[in-house]
């Protein structure tokens, strides 16, 4: 956790007491659905990743109004959501739970609570400035970064591993190896940039990421 | 002039040399016949994806895409959007809804976009390919101009989740769409409609983060397309396409499977039924060839 996050933190501690789910409604993204909940359970019986989790959506919502802050914020069970939709389209109460999942993960991540090294935490994270930094995603950049973000044996080992796959995409003309020296991007690079840091702003300081 | 006219949004991944260029090709080949007009939004960026959340937040993915939006209501005004992957799709639209349904949000996104000289005033429409397919065109306007009929070819229909939910396509059911199986039948195929994991997640970006659980999933989608006796997959989102084909040979790898399972997109088998060429198709873009389909184009 830096400086900054840890201030960010104290602050949302100091604000919302032991309120947490108010605390939800106000900075995650569409988590004033939270309490409309029921806890019938079919979000759980209806994940992809469902063996893989701790806590399934319908125990996040109950340990939200329980006040159960740091183990919300500290599990992993957001980040393996996969984005399918499936719960989302099957509660009965009609919650945006892919939503509410997505923005959990963003607040634990952006304050610094989300688990350390969690490997789609980690995915997430590169994916999106390596997006942002052209404007379109380099995917040659993105997977070599995905597979050596361990250090060098290790990303030797996994892309090795995936050498055969890799050579097909190029043989296929699916994969473009000069990407490495930047690849596509947007013309006015500075114009998208001014409009993320904007953005950025605006939402930071409603959400309180910034003092 | 073009019978229908879009403003095009090809995302990221369909560019020339990435991993869904084979898709490009083949709706621009699909398109030319329909006598489709696409324009490319000028300048277009990537819409954040899904898995953006994390690092992205709110408002800078809504921002980036109603970048784009507009971008499209200055240069294309009146044109629809529309998207061929499921992802640029979904960011769009949700961002396109939630900037409908809030005068705040659609505020603090131009305060943003102003930085860039940008400004949306809101009402785009956007569209998928499939639903511009099916709701402008119909499945009569699209067996029409057809020269080929794919018949004898069984395919599992592969919708997979986000060109399914949560918005999907009009009028058709999250757990059992049958747009796709109509698509091939329409085309002359034999659509194998009792293909149980037609909209099973394939793990999305966590194909990267978490290999063996998504290559659980995609395990269950090529087998269970094996089990009902299909010689190929067809799917209209670039993420399931390359989940799908190009993991087989590490779960091969892995679990002594031997799977040699075909993926396609409906594109590719519109442009072939239509008289186009494996070329056309981009054929040569698969890393499974798709033999029987590369047969039929060669007649």
């Amino acid at each position: 956790m830096t400086i900054n996050q840890n201030a960010a933190n104290q602050a949302a501690v100091e604000r919302y007491r032991n309120n947490f789910l108010k605390e939800v409604e106000a900075n995650v993204e569409e988590g004033h659905m939270v309490k409309m909940c029921m806890q019938c359970g079919v979000c759980a019986g209806s994940c992809p990743l469902g063996n893989a989790w701790e806590h399934s959506p319908q125990k996040i919502f109950m340990m939200i109004r329980a006040g159960k802050r740091a183990e919300v914020l500290g599990s992993d069970s957001m980040f393996m959501c996969t984005s399918c939709y499936n719960c989302m389209v099957r509660c009965p109460r009609q919650l945006p739970i892919t939503h509410i999942m997505h923005g959990l993960a963003n607040y634990a991540h952006r304050l610094g609570l989300a688990p350390k090294g969690q490997p789609t935490r980690d995915f997430a994270t590169l994916f999106w400035n390596n997006a942002i930094k052209r404007g379109r995603v380099n995917e040659l950049m993105l997977t070599l970064r995905h597979y050596f973000r361990g250090g060098l044996v290790s990303g030797i080992k996994e892309a090795m591993g995936m050498q055969s796959i890799g050579l097909g995409l190029l043989l296929a003309k699916r994969l473009n190896p000069m990407e490495i020296f930047g690849g596509h991007g947007v013309k006015d690079l500075k114009g998208f940039h001014a409009i993320i840091a904007k953005a950025k702003e605006i939402e930071d300081r409603k959400k309180g990421f910034t003092a | 002039m073009a019978k229908k006219e879009y403003a095009f949004y090809p995302g990221c991944s369909s560019q020339l040399k990435a991993s869904a260029s084979n898709y490009l090709v083949s709706t621009n080949s699909m398109c030319k016949t329909l006598d489709i007009k696409l324009t490319e939004i000028p300048d277009w960026n990537c819409c954040g994806a899904s898995v953006g959340y994390c690092e992205g937040g709110e408002l800078p993915r809504i921002a980036i895409n109603a970048r784009n939006f507009a971008q499209a209501e200055t240069h294309l005004p009146g044109q629809d959007i529309v998207a061929t992957c499921a992802a640029c799709w979904l960011s769009a639209r949700e961002s396109q809804e939630r900037l409908d349904g809030s005068a705040q949000l659609l505020k603090e996104t131009n305060e943003a976009l102003a930085a860039a000289g940008l400004h949306y005033n809101g009402g785009a429409n956007v569209r998928h390919m499939v639903e511009v397919l099916i709701e402008d065109f119909g499945y009569d306007g699209l067996k029409a101009p057809m020269k080929k009929s794919l018949e004898g070819l069984k395919i599992a229909g592969y919708v997979g989740c986000q060109t399914n939910r949560p918005f999907g396509i009009d009028g058709e059911s999250f757990e059992n769409p049958m747009y796709l199986d109509k698509m091939v039948e329409t085309l002359g195929g034999e659509a194998l409609s009792k293909y149980e994991q037609k909209v099973t997640c394939c793990g999305g970006a966590l194909a990267f983060s978490e290999p063996e659980k998504s290559q659980k999933q995609i395990r269950d989608i090529v087998e269970s397309a094996y089990d009902h006796g299909a010689e190929m997959i067809v799917t209209p989102c670039p993420l399931c396409q390359a989940n799908v084909e190009v993991y087989q040979s590490e779960i091969n790898k892995k679990q002594g499977t031997k799977f040699n399972m075909p993926v396609v997109y409906y594109s590719q088998l519109m442009t072939v039924a239509y008289g186009g060429s494996a070329k056309d198709a981009a054929l040569d873009g698969q890393l499974i060839r798709a033999e029987k389909l590369e047969k039929i184009a060669g007649k």
